[in-house]
């Protein structure tokens, strides 16, 4: 298991293909979701940093109650400058 | 070679259009390709990008798919051409099929595939007729290799290279979601590369002339010749093969077309209008960049004076909305609400105002959200719309339809199937 550092960072993905537009995300996370007009999310695109356990822990709750499982934390090491290749899927 | 004659074009499109080269004539025409032992180092140094719409460097994505494991990799040859505005795929094939064979047995060589698929859209069946004609002319030519066609359902999003390894596995010609790129793409489990049509023949003739003769045309950061399609205001849609970095009027004077138009759009449907203001500009991604828009998959819509663009980009909406897979949301939904939009701006009625406000709105909502850039391009295509057609987007603001509303319309949208005929497998 990687390190956790107090500046690594995450944000919350979604599988567009996968996702129905239920919505359960925006009321679990709304720090990180809102729904368009449609039901489908629109999510925070900006990385979080892990050491914000409450918007964590929600996006972490996202993730499990998506009856689609369209979601994922991807987290992101805080050095170097975060890129898509370093990312890890939790 | 002499410098004059590595700068004559055509390079592609030697011959008679529309006339299909036999070997023998294909041939006497550009020589027997050369055994190239070094033909990736080659291709990166003459710069060459796929001309299939995304440009991205040839080498470094062949690189890739050489550099994994096994032996029993495959190369697709994209010649989908889903893109209505686009006929270069098919005049080339129509005109030198085995220039491009040629490029795709070296390249299938280089990274180690012993199987390539050229995959012809079904309906196109003229196509896939001198493709089956030219393979059964190359039997005992690849030694090695097994040649396929295969033959997807024409839908725009087909040839998404995501959505053509799909159909070749599943039969399902939808995009699929990769969250990391590059991905290694598979068919039936083997490694993948998926190469624009047009791409291996300039590939063939690089691995005959190397990459200083490549560079001979087009500019240092756009080397070499492009195929362009150009349609709308010409006498009749043409093909023609120039220098990247040629100027856009020189390339409408080639093609015949209306040398004074209202507007060009530029690289495709999910392209990006540019005024007339801007017929100086070169044909080459880093000089229009900066504008907005990119070479794409070498499109010009030529639309005149006498046109409203906005009525056109309505019309080119709803057909793109038509052709969502309809897996993402903000595609399914959100395109045929930007078609809605344009609708009640073209109409010119009290909505009008509103409806601007909305399109600006959904646009900016729908960008980066599906899973491959099918609604990006949309969203190019509208916004350049406002921009560029700002003057007539005025008329309609306040309420008055459009005065050359009447006039015959300009791009050669296809007819909407109804949803139910609409075949992904």
């Amino acid at each position: 298991m990687a390190v956790r550092s107090r500046t690594d960072t995450f944000v919350l993905v979604v599988n567009p293909v996968q996702c129905d537009g239920y919505g359960h995300c925006a009321e679990l996370a709304p720090e990180l979701v809102h729904l368009d007009e449609w039901g489908y999310p629109i999510l925070a695109t900006a990385p979080t940093p892990l050491a914000a356990r409450a918007v964590h822990e929600s996006a972490r709750l996202a993730v499990r109650h998506c009856p689609r499982r369209a979601l994922r934390v991807e987290r992101h090491p805080a050095a170097p400058a975060s890129s898509r290749s370093g990312a890890r899927t939790e | 070679m002499p410098v004059d004659e590595a700068r004559s074009l055509p390079r592609l499109l030697a011959g008679v259009l529309g006339q299909p080269a036999s070997l023998a004539e294909h041939r006497a025409r550009y020589g027997a390709t050369p055994p190239g032992a070094h033909l990736l180092d080659e291709l990166e140094a003459a710069g060459l990008t796929g001309r299939g719409g995304a440009a991205f460097p040839t080498a470094r994505k062949a690189a890739v798919v050489r550099a994994q494991r096994g032996h029993a990799k495959v190369l697709v040859i994209n010649a989908m051409e889903g893109e209505p505005a686009a006929h270069k795929d098919r005049t080339l094939l129509a005109t030198n099929p085995h220039l491009v064979l040629d490029g795709a047995a070296a390249l299938a060589r280089a990274i180690g595939a012993a199987r390539v698929v050229v995959a012809v859209a079904r309906d196109e069946q003229a196509t896939a007729r001198i493709v089956r004609q030219a393979l059964g002319e190359r039997e005992r030519q690849d030694r090695g290799l097994t040649l396929e066609l295969h033959t997807p359902p024409w839908r725009y999003v087909a040839g998404e290279e995501s959505a053509l390894v799909h159909w070749l596995n599943d039969h399902q010609a939808l995009p699929q979601y990769r969250p990391s790129r590059p991905s290694i793409l598979r068919v039936a489990g083997a490694p993948t590369l998926v190469d624009n049509a047009e791409t291996c023949a300039h590939v063939a003739l690089i691995a005959r002339h190397g990459a200083t003769w490549f560079r001979a045309v087009g500019t240092a950061a756009s080397p070499g010749s492009t195929l362009v399609s150009v349609t709308g205001a010409v006498a009749r849609p043409i093909v023609v093969e120039v220098a990247l970095g040629t100027p856009l009027r020189a390339v409408l004077q080639a093609a015949g077309a209306d040398p004074e138009p209202q507007a060009v759009l530029l690289g495709g449907y999910g392209g990006t209008w540019l005024a007339a203001s801007h017929l100086d500009t070169p044909l080459a991604n880093e000089a229009l960049g900066p504008l907005g828009a990119s070479v794409g998959a070498g499109v010009i819509v030529v639309v005149p004076t006498d046109a409203c663009g906005l009525r056109e980009t309505l019309r080119i909406t709803r057909w793109m909305a038509h052709e969502s897979a309809r897996q993402c949301g903000p595609c399914a939904f959100g395109l045929p609400a930007l078609a809605r939009d344009l609708q009640a701006i073209v109409a010119g009625g009290p909505d009008a105002p509103a409806a601007i406000t909305r399109l600006t709105e959904r646009s900016a909502a729908i960008a980066g959200r599906g899973a491959c850039r099918h609604p990006d391009g949309v969203v190019r295509l509208v916004r350049s719309a406002l921009e560029v057609f700002a003057a007539h987007l005025d008329t309609h603001r306040r309420g008055r339809p459009c005065a050359v509303g009447a006039r015959r319309p300009v791009v050669a949208v296809p007819e909407l199937e109804p949803e139910e005929d609409l075949v992904w497998q």
